[in-house]
């Protein structure tokens, strides 16, 4: 049994975000980055199901980033959270989420993977779109917006978070699923842990080895930053705020 | 333009965020707009891979050039997968759009809204969700009279669908409306320590204002609300007129699902909170205090 986890590389969230000055992208050049937190549960999730289920039969975890030689760093969190090895698809140039399907996609058809864990959305383009893509490009189910998934050997049951409540599906696999906010709370690697998985050698493959040939289909022409133009009057008492919300 | 609006059903009523969908689908210069609710056909397997099937089916046997769906939970599974289907040129969570010539531009929030950037589409056909509270809706009668594709006529090869099965939703029976549908939304954060709190305060006074009551996700983690209430980045997206965010100090999380609210209102202890940062009126106090009190005063 073998899952593939995907691994992205975003801002730290706690962070401002500036958009340069020209509207070309946002000023990167303070920015700390971290594993994309959807992506981190999805990695969290992997660890369970083997730690839940590993008995006799090996469950292999794979991390796999696909961006510039940075990457890296977020592959070692994944590696030290407990991966077994993490492959870098490496490629310096920005990639929309349909190449980043595609590009997954072929790392699929090499490692056959039972099961592809994803994080619901990363948190800086917050598109919500490559696990949808990916399922699709594998014709493979999928189960987007995980908040619980028990792991039965051959088919997932897997808890959704819905606009009306709580969908329960099962899904045979392989599959496809997407880890949504409550799946689980993901784990601190220990410094032994993080100290173990620097020297766990992370597959370098360039982008052009795997000759794919992907139309862009979104192109990204400018950012402007969202600045609240509110001014806040502060009220004296309860009664003043009743005098505005009083129907 | 040959569109296809993918709507979802409240009852036999098109949803508010389905009428929005067609409203901006409307808008667009030449466009012939369709509308397909693909749970009329597909009720007892209601999969995303056997939903995006059919759309996708339409899409090449009726050559729609652009899908439009309203951004919920539904079309960001459903839909994406049918984009992924159909050569991946998706553009989701729109909130505007304008003309370059002939060239559409979508503007679209990034980082939970601090940024709005400005994207095309370079493929087709183009497949866009938009965020309902961006778009006026249209009225029920003229969503109604729009032609509705008809779905049986489609040629769906149902035995490449993978085989996933729907097994049940757990909807919570509320009388209350959905926060993504109401005029006013009153919303608690980590102030609340109970669902009977939660319910007897913020459930309370949205009763009484005849609007919604929406949550932090702080209370959707501690189990004291479901999530479906859940507003902001990765919950619902909402913009009432009048947005009353009790006990929420206003993570950029938060913020990004409300801060299109017409009229903001926060209630907190803690006068440097960042919500009061995008709200238009502020009062510094205890919710257990100050709402009790509002809801008195509503009732007396």
């Amino acid at each position: 049994m073998k899952i593939l986890v995907t691994c992205k590389r975003v801002p730290d969230t706690d962070q401002k975000i500036r958009v340069k000055e020209d509207g070309s992208g946002i000023d990167d050049s303070n920015l700390a980055y971290v594993l994309n937190p959807f992506d981190a549960i999805a990695v969290e999730e992997a660890l369970q199901i083997r730690e839940e289920h590993d008995a006799g039969e090996e469950i292999r975890i794979v991390a796999v980033g696909v961006g510039i030689a940075e990457y890296e760093a977020e592959l070692r969190t994944a590696l030290a959270m407990g991966a077994d090895r993490a492959i870098l698809v490496e490629n310096s140039n920005t990639m929309d989420p349909w190449a980043v399907a595609n590009t997954i996609a072929a790392i699929v058809a090499r490692e056959s993977p039972d099961l592809v864990l994803m994080g619901k959305q990363a948190v800086d383009d917050d598109a919500n779109q490559t696990g949808q893509f990916l399922a699709a490009l594998l014709q493979w189910p999928q189960a987007t917006f995980a908040s619980k998934i028990e792991f039965g050997g051959l088919a997932l049951q897997v808890a959704r978070e819905t606009d009306q409540g709580i969908e329960e599906i099962e899904v045979p696999l392989p599959a496809v699923v997407t880890a949504d906010l409550r799946l689980n709370e993901p784990r601190y690697a220990s410094l032994p842990s993080i100290l173990k998985a620097r020297k766990k050698e992370i597959e370098i493959i360039p982008y052009a080895e795997l000759q794919l040939d992907i139309s862009p289909q979104l192109d990204l022409l400018s950012m402007k930053s969202e600045i609240s133009q509110r001014r806040c009057v502060m009220l004296e008492d309860v009664n003043s705020l009743m005098e505005i919300i009083r129907p | 333009m040959k569109t296809l609006v993918i709507t979802e059903r409240d009852g036999s009523d098109f949803r508010l965020g389905s009428r929005s969908a067609i409203g901006f689908a409307q808008s667009l210069p030449l466009s012939v707009v369709d509308t397909l609710c693909v749970a009329d056909y597909r009720g007892e397997n209601p999969t995303a891979d056997s939903h995006a099937a059919v759309i996708a089916a339409a899409v090449r046997q009726c050559s729609y050039e652009l899908v439009v769906a309203a951004a919920t939970t539904y079309a960001k599974d459903v839909v994406g997968r049918a984009a992924g289907l159909c050569g991946g040129a998706m553009a989701s969570d729109v909130i505007g759009h304008r003309f370059d010539g002939e060239q559409l531009l979508l503007e679209r929030p990034m980082f939970a809204g601090a940024v709005t950037a400005t994207v095309s589409l370079l493929g087709s056909p183009r497949f866009i969700t938009v965020r309902a509270s961006t778009y006026d809706p249209v009225d029920l009668s003229s969503a109604d009279s729009l032609s509705s594709l008809d779905a049986t006529t489609l040629r769906v090869d149902y035995s490449a669908v993978p085989a996933a099965q729907w097994k049940s939703v757990a909807s919570r029976a509320s009388q209350r409306p959905d926060v993504t549908e109401a005029k006013i939304v009153v919303s608690g954060g980590r102030a609340f320590k109970s669902s009977e709190d939660f319910e007897r305060l913020v459930g309370g006074l949205a009763d009484g204002l005849g609007g919604a009551a929406g949550s932090s996700r702080a209370l959707v983690d501690a189990g004291i609300t479901p999530n479906d209430l859940q507003v902001g980045q990765t919950g619902k997206i909402v913009a009432p007129d009048i947005y009353i965010a009790l006990g929420i100090s206003g993570a950029v999380q938060h913020l990004a699902g409300m801060k299109n609210s017409k009229t903001i209102i926060a209630v907190n202890t803690d006068p440097h909170a960042p919500i009061f940062s995008v709200a238009d009126f502020g009062l510094v106090g205890d919710v257990y205090e100050v709402v009790p009190q509002l809801i008195a005063e509503l009732n007396g």
